[in-house]
């Protein structure tokens, strides 16, 4: 193709301004000297300070990655083994359960949310417990498992039929061939079910909103009560502090991955170049 | 990838471990306070932990009607409330609270005696007052000119500039005194006429708001809108250019007050949060900060603040004479609020 | 030695069977998470919508459904011109980040991914700056004169009275905005995904027999890339549908969608769970029949999530 696409390119790159310019907005007046959002009057990072300073938003914080990481651990547990599961199984049962699988993530999570709350409180009310993180953390590993199992399924379906056979032939108990044989092989898919469960944890905001309660409260519910009332370009910190480092975890990933290419294709240049 | 992934659990990890390091002393247990936003001095939440080594879990609501939503939802486990009067009655009315045990709450002897055995609590049983206000118009005259009426709230040449309660009882209580009947008037025509005036006044407003309305005033974003006396002063003095009126036809003095719900975990560490909110020290530090009137009778001559702030927070007793408090509305009443309030901002 | 056949044939078959079940019980204990919490949360819904508040079976909470056609009209109406923007804006973009080379493909992806990465509220908020009345881009406007310009030329108009700013905020305009600035990413990460995966030799394929680069694109890749347009219409409508945040934050309360209405049932200023449980609902079956005709023709939301 030799030609410059020059139109889809300006066009793609006013959509990239687009996307960033109230993210660059928001980090430049984070840095405000006075409270405006909209005007500048000089640098500093008071509100920086302020933020480290505030107790509550610190405490969600916690919150919300003590959940999103205990969430996605045991749902890519729960969620690989139930793959495992529904790989083995006929195809009459698994089409309907991977149907029922699949409503957390096509449901509004809204309804999802609020679901599970009218769950929580009637359970509570008969059995003596409140809304808190129990309850928060169950409600994340229910919308957690089916991002795992979406991830899980396509790489069990790239595996030999007759791996299980072939590994009990060769004297494996049945234990060992799943943790040894199966597992190593479906890895590449429970990391990155692992990876999108966590970060559908970090960024709830609906879910957490309906079943978390009185007691503890996650960092997306902060902000959200924050918005509600005097905003304090406290907000603006948190944002550019989240961009940073997400920014730096994705060039992080990405280098290596870009490193690990460069790696393979040197070994297949220098395997070609020995045949 | 494996390394990356392995490098970012221990990352994460540590910053679990570093912020649960921000140093919580509790020893004596929580107490979970359940308020309207922007409305303590957040020191005195640090003092009251700092000398009762009791761990405040603070949240906020936006209105008493969401406030309620929340407690009749259930699964929810507050200590402390600070509902309003009409409120607390339909507290009491649905057997919601509890009683205070006042060998626990000395300070209440500090309470000012026009603040008891009101209509909402009679016996003083379930409540403490925590502060009182009225409710007014809080505008720029330099946009709409000087204003003395709930008119210009629904005046078409204000179009865009206006802000809106976003709750039911105040959105009507507007309207209802707007139109010459009783904010806690019952009778259906009345009701629907106050709707009706709400409905037209939908198109020409800016937003429905709450505590927003502090940004928007101060900014400029907005020129008008009905909101309590302590807010006012605290928007007037990042924006000198606001003033606030109490309207002729009337308005509505209100006070809020402090409650325990019934079957809290943490009883007495809730007597002793309202206890010490009461004191005399603790009570003015309070108002000065959020701009409301305070409960305790010695706080009115010991508070240092200039003429201009006395004449809002301590209003004279002809604009006093104005006001109406809300009650309790029957519960058909209710009922057609809420139902109305869906569909006005439907 | 048929003899042994046949035994350790059956043993074998018995084992395999027993080995099935084993491999199969893996997954019983998510049958019973899920039983207990999807199935049974959703038909808790099911149940407070058929009831009232007293407990009894009733319809009464559908019968007033009719005064909330409005909203139901509004959100559908909202979710439906953001979706369809985010396919215009959304395709062009796939389709020119799946021309270039691999290396710059990926930094191009990262940076798409990158806000998703941010918390939508954070993302919402972000636009309140620009989009108020005194925000950066009526200052702008103004600072370049453009509201000095309009004035004047309308001076002479009996009525006018001069303007200082657009309405930007608090209209249906500003939530469309916010729900495309929210889900774009999720429209040009399938698309492209699929875009990049169609076999290079079917274009050139194309060209061989003599089809122009507007016939290629009308013919071929459209075609191809229409199950990434399905993914990504049912990752953007359905949130679209049901937001709550996005109205909230850049309407002030006045535009209210069906996540507002759902809000105020359960948490906000009017509880009532019966009625919120009904709206629920009704909006659960909206979800479903718009999502079983999409995946009709395409792979439905799986392939999205797998990318």
């Amino acid at each position: 193709m030799t030609k410059k696409y020059t139109g889809g390119k300006i066009f793609a790159a006013l959509t990239y301004v687009f996307l960033y310019a109230p993210i660059i907005v928001l980090i430049v007046f984070s840095f405000n000297a006075t409270k405006s959002r909209t005007i500048w009057s000089g640098f500093t990072l008071d509100w920086y300070r302020e933020l480290f300073h505030d107790s509550l938003i610190m405490s969600s914080l916690q919150t919300t990655l003590l959940v999103s990481v205990i969430a996605s651990l045991i749902a890519a547990v729960i969620g690989t083994f139930a793959a495992i599961g529904f790989y083995n199984m006929k195809k009459n049962w698994r089409s309907p359960l991977l149907l029922v699988n699949n409503i957390p993530v096509v449901n509004a999570d809204i309804i999802t949310g609020v679901s599970l709350s009218l769950l929580f409180v009637s359970a509570g009310a008969l059995m003596g417990f409140q809304l808190g993180f129990g309850t928060l953390l169950i409600a994340h590993i229910s919308f957690d498992i089916p991002y795992v199992i979406l991830s899980v399924m396509p790489k069990l379906y790239q595996l030999d039929r007759n791996l299980f056979e072939a590994a009990q032939d060769l004297g494996c108990t049945w234990f060992q061939t799943v943790y040894k044989v199966i597992i190593p092989e479906i890895m590449p898919g429970i990391i990155n079910g692992l990876l999108i469960a966590f970060t559908m944890s970090v960024d709830d905001f609906v879910i957490s909103y309906f079943t978390a309660g009185s007691s503890v409260q996650t960092l997306s519910m902060t902000i959200y009560a924050m918005t509600r009332r005097r905003i304090s370009p406290k907000i603006n910190a948190i944002s550019t502090l989240l961009f940073a480092v997400v920014l730096i975890l994705l060039v992080i990933v990405n280098v290596r991955e870009a490193r690990q290419h460069k790696a393979e294709i040197k070994k297949e240049k220098m395997l070609k170049g020995t045949n | 990838m494996k390394k990356t992934f392995s490098v970012v659990i221990c990352a994460v990890m540590l910053i679990c471990l570093f912020s649960g390091c921000g140093g919580s002393k509790t020893t004596n247990g929580v107490v979970n306070v359940y308020n309207w936003g922007e409305y303590i001095d957040t020191d005195l939440i640090t003092q009251f932990e700092n000398e009762t080594g009791i761990k405040v879990n603070y949240k906020t609501y936006e209105s008493n009607e969401q406030m309620y939503s929340v407690l009749k939802q259930g699964g929810v486990s507050y200590d402390v409330i600070i509902p309003s009067d009409y409120m607390i009655s339909r507290l009491i009315d649905e057997d919601m609270l509890e009683p205070l045990n006042f060998d626990n709450i000395p300070n209440y002897s500090l309470i000012d005696d026009s603040l008891k055995s009101m209509a909402y609590d009679p016996d003083n049983t379930y409540s403490v007052p925590y502060m009182w206000g009225t409710i007014g118009i809080i505008y720029d005259p330099t946009v709409v000119g000087e204003v003395d009426s709930w008119s210009a709230l629904f005046d078409e040449k204000n179009e865009g500039n206006i802000l809106m309660f976003d709750n039911s009882r105040d959105a009507m209580a507007i309207a209802l005194k707007y139109l010459g009947y009783s904010m806690n008037s019952t009778d259906e025509t009345e009701l629907n006429e106050a709707y009706e005036l709400l409905k037209q006044q939908k198109p020409i407003l800016q937003g429905y708001v709450m505590d927003q309305i502090f940004d928007k005033l101060e900014s400029g974003e907005a020129a008008i809108g009905p909101y309590y006396a302590g807010d006012y002063l605290t928007m007037h003095a990042e924006n000198p250019n606001l003033k606030f009126c109490i309207p002729k036809e009337g308005s509505n003095v209100f006070v809020d007050a402090m409650c325990v719900l019934k079957n809290a975990e943490n009883k007495d560490n809730a007597e002793a949060f309202i206890n010490f909110m009461s004191g005399t020290e603790q009570s003015m530090a309070n108002s000065e900060y959020i701009g409301y009137t305070s409960p305790n009778k010695e706080v009115e001559d010991l508070i240092d603040i200039d003429d201009f702030t006395r004449s809002v927070m301590y209003p004279d007793d002809a604009t006093l004479a104005k006001c109406e408090s809300y009650i309790n509305l029957p519960q058909e009443t209710l009922d057609y609020y809420d139902e109305m309030w869906v569909k006005l901002k439907s | 030695m048929s003899k042994n056949k046949l035994f350790s044939g059956t043993v074998g078959a018995v084992g395999g069977f027993f080995d099935r079940f084993r491999r199969q019980s893996f997954a019983y204990p998510y049958v019973l998470w899920m039983a207990l919490f999807v199935v049974i949360p959703i038909i808790l819904i099911g149940v407070y919508a058929f009831t009232s508040a007293q407990g009894t079976f009733t319809l009464e909470n559908f019968s007033g459904m009719t005064d909330y056609a409005p909203v139901f009209g509004r959100s559908l109406w909202l979710a439906f011109l953001a979706t369809v923007i985010c396919i215009l804006i959304g395709y062009p973009v796939a389709l020119a980040i799946s021309r270039a080379d691999s290396k710059t493909q990926r930094i191009l992806l990262m940076l798409i991914m990158l806000p998703m990465w941010i918390n939508f509220l954070l993302r919402t908020y972000a636009w309140m700056s620009l989009l108020e009345n005194t925000g950066l881009i009526n200052r702008l406007l103004a600072s370049i004169g453009v509201f000095d310009l309009i004035n004047s030329l309308h001076a002479g108009d009996a009525g006018y009275s001069p303007i200082t700013h657009f309405q930007l905020i608090n209209t249906n305009g500003a939530v469309i905005l916010g729900m495309v600035y929210n889900y774009l990413p999720f429209m040009i990460l399938p698309i492209e995904s699929v875009i990049v995966k169609i076999d290079p030799f079917v274009i050139e394929a194309a060209q061989d027999l003599g089809a122009n680069s507007g016939t290629v694109f009308r013919k071929v890749i459209l075609p191809l890339s229409l199950s990434g347009v399905i993914s990504g219409i049912t990752m953007v409508f359905v949130p679209a549908v049901s937001t709550f945040v996005i109205s909230k934050l850049l309407s002030n309360g006045t535009v209210m969608l069906l996540g507002d209405l759902i809000e105020m049932q359960f948490s906000g200023a009017a509880y009532n769970p019966h009625l919120g449980s009904a709206i629920s609902l009704i909006m659960m079956v909206i979800v479903v029949i718009c999502m079983s005709v999409m995946s009709k023709f395409g792979e439905g939301e799986e392939q999205a999530v797998v990318m």
